[in-house]
C-alpha cells in the first residue's frame, strides 16, 4: 500500500509540473501582455505614465527578461506563497483567493457527498424495480438532469423560489444578516442558502451516478450467486444490500475521481447565477478583465484540488481493491 | 509458378439455399436494431425535424431576427385563437397595443382579445436570406402589418425570441457536431498512436491525457476562449466560430483517445492482427485495414455519446460571455440575457433557448444510448 501511495506520489509531481507549464502558457496567452493592460488602464485613470513608471513595471513583472526566466520567477512565487498581483484589484492575488478556494471546495464536497447518498438509493430502488412505473420516471428524471445545464437549473430555482415561496435566494446571507455577528440565526440563514446550491451542483452528477449504480447492480442481480443466496432462503434486502451491492458500488468508486471535475466546475458556473461568493464569479470576471495572474492562479488552484481529489479516490480504491495496490 | 495446386474443398459445395436470417450483414443487424429502439428513433427523428427547422430558420420565422421592434420590447408570446371574435373559424392572432403605464413609466405590452387578425401562411413579410442564398420575402406564416406574431416574446430591445432560437440554433447545433469531428480526429491519431507503439510515445499521450482531464472543463475552456482575439475585420465570426470549436475539442479528445487506445492494445494481440502481422502487413495496413474499421462501430458511438457535452459545454460559455459573442446567435449568447434573475421572474419567456438546448442534448443522448446498444448486435 506504502509503496502504491508513493508511485501515485510521484506522478502526481510531475503532472503538477506539467500543469504550471500550462497555467503559464494560458497566463501568456492573451495577446499583448497583461503590463501593457495595466499600462493603458493608469493612462485612462492618470493621463501620462512617465517612461520611469512604465519601465519599473516591465521590471516588477519581469517582462524585459526571456520566457523561460519569467516562467521561473513565477513558479518560484509560488512555493514563497507569492502568486502575482491582481490589477483589477490591486491587491496580492494569494488575498483574494483563498477565502473562496475554501467555500468552493466546500460546496463542492458536500455535493458530492448528497449526490452519491441520493444516487446510491436511488440506483439500486430502480434496479430492484426493473420496467416499473417509477423505474421509467427515474429514468426520465435521470436523462432530463444530464441534459438541463446547471445554470439554467439554478435559474429556473431561482424565479420557481421567488415566484412561489416569495423567498430571497442567491448570496451566501440574507439582508439582515450580512452584517451581523455570528449567531444561531445566522447559521440556520446560511443552511437556509446552502440547500438551493448544493442541490444545483450536484444534479447532473446524481442523474449519472444513478445510472451507473442501476446498470452495474443489474449486471450484479443476474450472477448465480445472487441466485444461490436467494435459493437458500434469504431476505430479498439481505440479498440485495450484502451480497449484490457489496459487488456493485466497485465501479462507483472507480468514477469517483472522473466525477470531481464535473462538480468543481459546476460550482464556477452556478456561483455566478447564485451570486455565491467563491471562485467563480472571481475567475471568469478576472478572465473577462483580463486579469491573468488571478486567473491563473485559480485555475491552478482548481487543478491542485482535483489532483489531491484524485488521488483520495485512488487510495480508496487501491483499499477496497487489493488487485489494484500489487498491479 | 505453375505448380501452386488449388486446394480441394474438403466439404463439397452445394448450392444449397441459405436462411435469409443468417446472411444479414453485420451493419444491416445494427441497422435493424436500432430501428427497435424508440427512444433512438424519437431522438433521431426529433433532431431530422430540428436541423431542419433551424436552417429554414429566417423562412419559418415571421420577423426577421435582428429586427428590433421598439414598441415590443419584452413583448409577451403572441395569443391565438380558433375563432375570431366575430364568429369566423379559422387561425387568428389576438391583437396587442403598447400603453405607457402611468405607475411604472414603463411601455406595457398588452394583449386586446377583442381584435383578432387572420394568419396567413406564405405571405410577403421582411426580405430575408435563407440558407445562405435564397433570396425572398416569403414567410411561413405572418400577420397583416403594423402587426407581428412573436410566438416565444421578444427580448429586451424588442427582437423576435423565435427567430433569434431559430438562428441560434444554426450555430448551437453544429458546434457540437463540428468539436466533435475534431476531437475524434485529434483522439484517433493519438489514441492509435498510443496503443500500437505503447513505449514512451504512451506514456508522453497518457501524461497529456491525465494532465486535461484533471482540469475542470469549464474553467479551462473559458481561459482558452478568453485568449481569442475579439470578432472585428481582420478576425471574422467565422473564424471565432471555429476557433471555439477547435478549444471545445482540446478537452473532447481526451476520452475518445482513452477509449481507442483500449481497443487497439486489445486488437494488437488478437489472432487477426497476429495473422496480418505474420503476412508481412505494415504497421499502417494493420492500423487502417485491421483495426480501425473493427473499432469503427465503438467511435461512433463514443462520438455520439460526447455531442452533449460539447453543446452543453459552448453555452455554458456563451452564457458567461466567453463564446459565442453578439451579434452572433447561439443558445448560450440568448440565455446571456437571462443573468439577472429579476429580468427573468418579469419575463420567463427569455429562458425559452434554454428549453432548446434540453430537447436537443436529450434527443443525442437517446440517439447516442441508442447508438450504443445497437453496435452490440449479438448480445440479447
Amino acid at each position: 500500500m506504502f509503496s502504491y501511495i508513493m508511485r501515485r506520489l510521484g506522478y502526481m509531481v510531475i503532472t503538477m509540473v506539467i500543469i504550471s507549464v500550462l497555467g503559464y502558457i494560458i497566463i501568456e496567452l492573451p495577446p499583448g501582455s497583461y503590463v501593457d493592460a495595466e499600462i493603458s488602464r493608469l493612462r485612462q485613470q492618470g493621463g501620462n505614465l512617465a517612461p520611469e513608471q512604465i519601465a519599473a513595471l516591465y521590471q516588477r513583472y519581469g517582462l524585459d527578461k526571456p520566457e523561460y526566466v519569467r516562467f521561473g520567477l513565477w513558479v518560484s512565487g509560488f512555493v514563497r506563497g507569492d502568486f502575482g498581483q491582481s490589477f483589477q484589484y490591486s491587491m496580492p492575488v494569494s488575498d483574494l483567493i483563498f477565502g473562496r478556494l475554501g467555500l468552493t471546495l466546500l460546496f463542492s464536497f458536500l455535493s458530492l457527498i448528497l449526490s452519491w447518498g441520493i444516487a446510491i438509493f436511488v440506483g439500486v430502488y430502480s434496479a430492484t424495480h426493473r420496467y416499473t412505473v417509477s423505474d421509467y420516471v427515474i429514468t426520465i428524471l435521470q436523462f432530463v438532469g444530464l441534459a438541463v445545464p446547471n445554470f439554467l437549473l439554478a435559474l429556473v430555482l431561482m424565479v420557481f423560489a421567488q415566484n412561489v415561496f416569495k423567498m430571497q435566494v442567491g448570496g451566501l446571507f440574507s439582508a439582515e444578516y450580512v452584517n451581523a455577528p455570528f449567531s444561531v440565526g445566522k447559521f440556520l440563514d446560511l443552511l437556509n442558502h446552502m440547500w438551493i446550491p448544493i442541490i444545483v451542483i450536484g444534479a447532473s452528477n446524481t442523474a449519472w451516478l444513478s445510472r451507473v449504480m442501476r446498470a452495474n447492480l443489474l449486471d450484479v442481480l443476474n450472477m448465480q450467486y445472487v441466485q444461490t443466496a436467494r435459493a437458500k432462503g434469504l431476505k430479498e434486502s439481505v440479498v440485495t444490500w450484502k451480497h449484490a451491492f457489496r459487488n456493485a458500488v466497485h465501479p462507483l468508486i472507480m468514477v469517483l475521481g472522473g466525477s470531481l471535475p464535473g462538480i468543481i466546475s459546476g460550482e464556477t458556473i452556478v456561483a455566478i447565477v447564485l451570486n455565491l461568493p467563491t471562485t467563480g464569479p472571481l475567475y471568469f470576471n478576472a478572465l473577462l478583465q483580463k486579469d491573468m495572474y488571478l486567473a491563473g492562479a485559480f485555475l491552478i488552484f482548481l487543478a491542485l484540488a482535483l489532483l489531491i481529489g484524485n488521488l483520495g479516490a485512488d487510495i480508496l480504491l487501491a483499499w477496497v481493491d487489493p488487485r489494484i495496490r500489487y498491479e | 509458378m505453375s505448380n501452386i495446386v488449388t486446394p480441394i474443398p474438403l466439404v463439397p459445395v452445394v448450392d444449397e439455399p441459405v436462411s435469409e436470417v443468417g446472411q444479414l450483414s453485420q451493419w444491416t443487424l445494427m441497422r435493424l436494431r436500432f430501428a427497435r429502439n424508440k427512444l433512438a428513433m424519437t431522438g433521431l427523428i426529433g433532431l431530422l425535424i430540428m436541423y431542419f427547422l433551424v436552417f429554414l430558420g429566417p423562412f419559418v420565422a415571421p420577423n426577421e431576427y435582428t429586427f428590433q421592434n421598439s414598441d415590443y420590447i419584452f413583448g409577451n408570446p403572441s395569443q391565438f385563437t380558433l375563432t375570431s371574435p366575430d364568429g369566423q373559424f379559422g387561425l387568428f392572432m389576438y391583437s396587442t397595443t403598447t400603453v405607457l403605464d402611468q405607475n411604472s413609466f414603463k411601455f406595457v405590452v398588452t394583449t386586446d382579445k377583442t381584435k383578432a387578425l387572420p394568419v396567413r401562411f406564405f405571405t410577403k413579410g421582411d426580405p430575408i436570406t435563407v440558407l445562405g442564398f435564397i433570396q425572398t420575402d416569403i414567410h411561413l406564416f405572418e400577420v397583416d402589418t403594423p402587426q407581428r406574431i412573436y410566438l416565444m416574446g421578444a427580448d429586451s430591445i424588442g427582437r423576435d425570441m423565435f427567430a433569434r432560437t431559430l438562428i441560434g440554433g444554426q450555430i448551437s447545433m453544429t458546434i457540437g457536431l463540428i468539436g466533435v469531428a475534431l476531437s475524434l480526429l485529434f483522439g484517433s491519431v493519438l489514441g492509435t498512436i498510443s496503443g500500437y507503439f505503447m513505449g514512451l510515445a504512451d506514456d508522453i499521450i497518457q501524461r497529456i491525457i491525465e494532465v486535461i482531464s484533471s482540469f475542470p472543463s469549464i474553467p479551462l475552456w473559458a481561459a482558452l476562449a478568453a485568449s481569442l482575439p475579439p470578432v472585428s475585420e481582420s478576425f471574422s465570426a467565422l473564424n471565432r466560430y471555429f476557433l471555439i470549436t477547435i478549444v471545445l475539442s482540446v478537452i473532447g479528445w481526451t476520452g475518445l483517445a482513452r477509449q481507442l487506445r483500449a481497443k487497439v492494445m486489445a486488437y494488437r494481440s488478437a489472432d487477426f492482427c497476429m495473422a496480418a502481422l505474420s503476412a508481412g502487413g505494415s504497421d499502417a495496413r494493420i492500423i487502417f485495414v485491421h483495426m480501425i474499421p473493427n473499432a469503427a462501430s465503438h467511435i461512433i458511438v463514443s462520438a455520439a455519446l460526447s455531442i452533449p457535452g460539447m453543446i452543453l459545454g459552448e453555452t455554458a460559455l456563451s452564457f458567461l460571455g466567453l463564446g459565442i459573442l453578439p451579434p452572433m446567435v447561439s443558445w448560450g449568447a440568448l440565455l446571456k440575457d437571462s443573468q439577472q434573475v429579476s429580468v427573468v421572474v418579469q419575463h420567463p419567456w427569455i429562458l425559452i433557448p434554454g428549453a432548446a438546448v434540453i430537447i436537443t442534448v436529450l434527443f443525442f443522448s437517446f440517439l447516442g444510448d441508442g447508438l450504443r446498444d445497437a453496435v452490440d448486435p449479438y448480445s440479447i
